[in-house]
């Protein structure tokens, strides 16, 4: 701490370089995932469920939660685009605020994940020794008891909320992001410009944010844009055995419970929500496979 | 070689100790007292004592957990709070059932997944790589339960083919048996064959830029050959593990598909003890789970070292 304090780091040669090259290398690589088409419908479909879920207030015509005895099991019609379902609720509408939940889910699981296991890969790739063994063990641990499996089973024991399912969800990924970024960090700090850093005096703490950190990013980018994948159908099971979104408010996957009572007689209510997780989790999908050939680590 | 496997066996042996104290610590999360539901509405100060000391809950809990550690190496994993019947009992009755719908989705999953990859990488940039890549894609999208719904409305609602729900052991009639395993096992074996083909594609897709491939090829071999022989006998060493690591999918898959299609296997005990607050189950099925994908993964790393040459003879 005191020796940057003192006298400012002249960066190591490669760090030089590491340093110029951000904005021509963003560039490239935006360029390069501009033209992949997959990836670009991804980051499309992904955009749709966003302003779904955002602007759901002003796009639905209907109340999401108030039963309408007077319409129930409707098929598709003018009035109803997608039908009603078994309390004649409009399954647009639903559909719509629905897309809240699955979002909040993925993003807010993720980011569970994310803050949670990136700095214990980070020192532990970083640090090594006792560390390292300590954080692999506990992420083996996690990993050996199935995403899903552990997830209904947090939830089961936290109760069955909303909140609860993304934490269950977020403590499942997590172990994910500890392996993830335990492998780059060891192969990061391997690097001729971290050895330069320490060479200079440069403590632990800022070389793991300066320059282990930004070096890890890209494949935690790409991998959390998968996990928002993972986590949308984990949130939509968990939902759809009853232990996550709670009824009356519209969850994708609680729709399709209660849907599955109904499939003979009104299949619409299960076909629509179906259809949604299906072109959430696949934009998702798009969009990361469309990073990971973007940001491919090769390239740097 | 034995050494390496030695290695991975004492790995092995403090992720099993933090599993356990893992699920032992789940139940201290729970919300409400079972003993308080399980002594009824008289709440009765004896009976809730008997029952505590009985369940050893009125220990402390490094106490409990080495309770129960001791009580697991024995093979006793409690007593259902529910039905008071034993738990491992239970799983023993339920895990057939699951095992059976998880070896037909293995054989859907590798019947797709594996042929679809070679057949993608051989012809790479084709469309039939480009179709396979997007029903690959698709197949991982699709969540199984929808995927488990929408079949019962097709197959069994509309075209009477298949029975929609329910389970028959294979001892008591073989075929009705399959039969009705057979949509649960599409469903569960689609997500992993979509996956598969796609580890096969990129495995395959690493060998065949191989200059031992290359060889192959000019010294005249058919193309079947090299790609079968050559390439896919080398592409199999990471498939062996991606498939260690989908068991994991597998046992998950099954507590929605057994969910959706009724069937009384391991996932829908689970499922059922969650709701009836019974977390001896939960956490014997979590264990035995756990248990599981442990041991299935130390096969697959000795699979692993026994299939790979360079790492056998070191």
């Amino acid at each position: 701490m005191a020796t940057s304090s003192t006298s400012p780091a002249p960066p190591a040669p490669s760090s030089h370089a590491v340093a110029e090259a951000p904005p021509r290398r963003r560039r490239r690589r935006l360029a390069r995932f501009m033209r992949n088409r997959a990836a670009v419908a991804g980051a499309i479909i992904v955009l749709i469920v966003i302003a779904a879920a955002l602007l759901a207030p002003w796009l639905s015509p209907y109340d999401p939660v108030q039963a309408s005895f007077l319409s129930v099991r409707e098929a598709p019609s003018a009035a109803h685009w997608f039908g009603t379902d078994e309390l004649g609720r409009d399954v647009f509408t639903r559909l719509l605020w629905g897309a809240r939940a699955s979002l909040l889910a993925g993003v807010v699981s993720v980011g569970i994940a994310v803050v949670l296991g990136v700095p214990l890969g980070l020192a532990a790739g970083y640090f090594g020794g006792f560390v390292d063994a300590v954080v692999s063990r506990i992420a083996d641990a996690l990993l050996s008891i199935p995403f899903l499996i552990l997830a209904i089973a947090l939830a089961a024991f936290l109760g069955p909320s909303l909140t609860n399912a993304m934490a269950a969800i977020g403590i499942s990924a997590m172990p994910r992001f500890v392996r993830l970024t335990r492998g780059q960090a060891i192969s990061v700090k391997a690097e001729e410009y971290v050895e330069g850093a320490r060479a200079i005096g440069l403590g632990d703490y800022r070389i793991i944010v300066r320059y282990v950190f930004p070096n890890v990013l890209p494949p935690i980018i790409v991998q959390a844009s998968l996990t928002v994948a993972t986590a949308i159908i984990a949130e939509a099971s968990l939902s759809f055995l009853g232990l996550g979104q709670l009824p009356p408010a519209p969850s994708w996957g609680s729709m399709l419970n209660t849907a599955k009572d109904f499939v003979s007689q009104a299949p619409w209510m299960s076909v629509f929500p179906g259809v949604a997780i299906f072109f959430a989790v696949l934009g998702f999908n798009l969009l990361g496979d469309g990073l990971r050939d973007a940001l491919d680590p090769r390239e740097a | 070689m034995l050494r390496i496997v030695a290695n991975r066996l004492i790995v092995a042996v403090p992720t099993l100790i933090l599993v356990s104290m893992l699920i032992f610590g789940l139940q201290k999360l729970l919300p409400g007292d079972p003993v308080l539901a399980m002594a009824g509405e008289d709440q009765d100060a004896q009976v809730i004592a008997t029952l505590r000391a009985k369940y050893h809950l009125d220990e402390p809990v490094p106490v409990q957990y080495a309770l129960w550690v001791r009580d697991v190496a024995h093979g006793d994993l409690g007593t259902s709070l529910r039905t008071d019947v034993p738990v491992a009992s239970l799983i023993a009755e339920k895990l057939p059932v699951t095992l059976q719908l998880a070896v037909m989705a293995m054989i859907f999953a590798l019947g797709i997944g594996i042929p679809a990859g070679i057949v993608s990488a051989a012809y790479r940039g084709t469309a039939l790589d480009y179709g396979a890549n997007v029903i690959a894609l698709s197949g991982m999208s699709i969540p199984n339960f929808w995927l488990g719904i929408m079949l019962i409305f097709i197959v069994s609602v509309r075209w009477h083919l298949l029975p929609s729900s329910g389970y028959v052991p294979p001892t008591e009639h073989f075929w009705l048996s399959i039969k009705t395993m057979l949509m649960p096992a599409f469903v569960l074996g689609a997500a992993l064959g979509a996956q598969l083909m796609r580890h096969t594609r990129s495995a395959m897709l690493s060998v065949l830029r191989a200059d031992y491939i290359r060889t192959a090829r000019a010294k005249g071999l058919l193309r079947g050959a090299v790609i079968v022989r050559h390439a896919f006998r080398n592409a199999l060493i990471p498939i062996v593990t991606v498939l260690a690591l989908l068991f994991g999918e597998l046992l998950a898959g099954a507590v929605l598909t057994e969910q959706v299609f009724t069937i009384p296997g391991f996932g829908k005990l689970v499922v059922d003890a969650v709701f009836n607050r019974d977390y001896a189950v939960v956490q014997g099925v979590v264990l035995v789970t756990a248990l599981s994908f442990i041991i299935v993964n130390l096969v697959s790393d000795v699979l692993y070292i026994v299939l790979n040459p360079r790492l056998r003879r070191s």
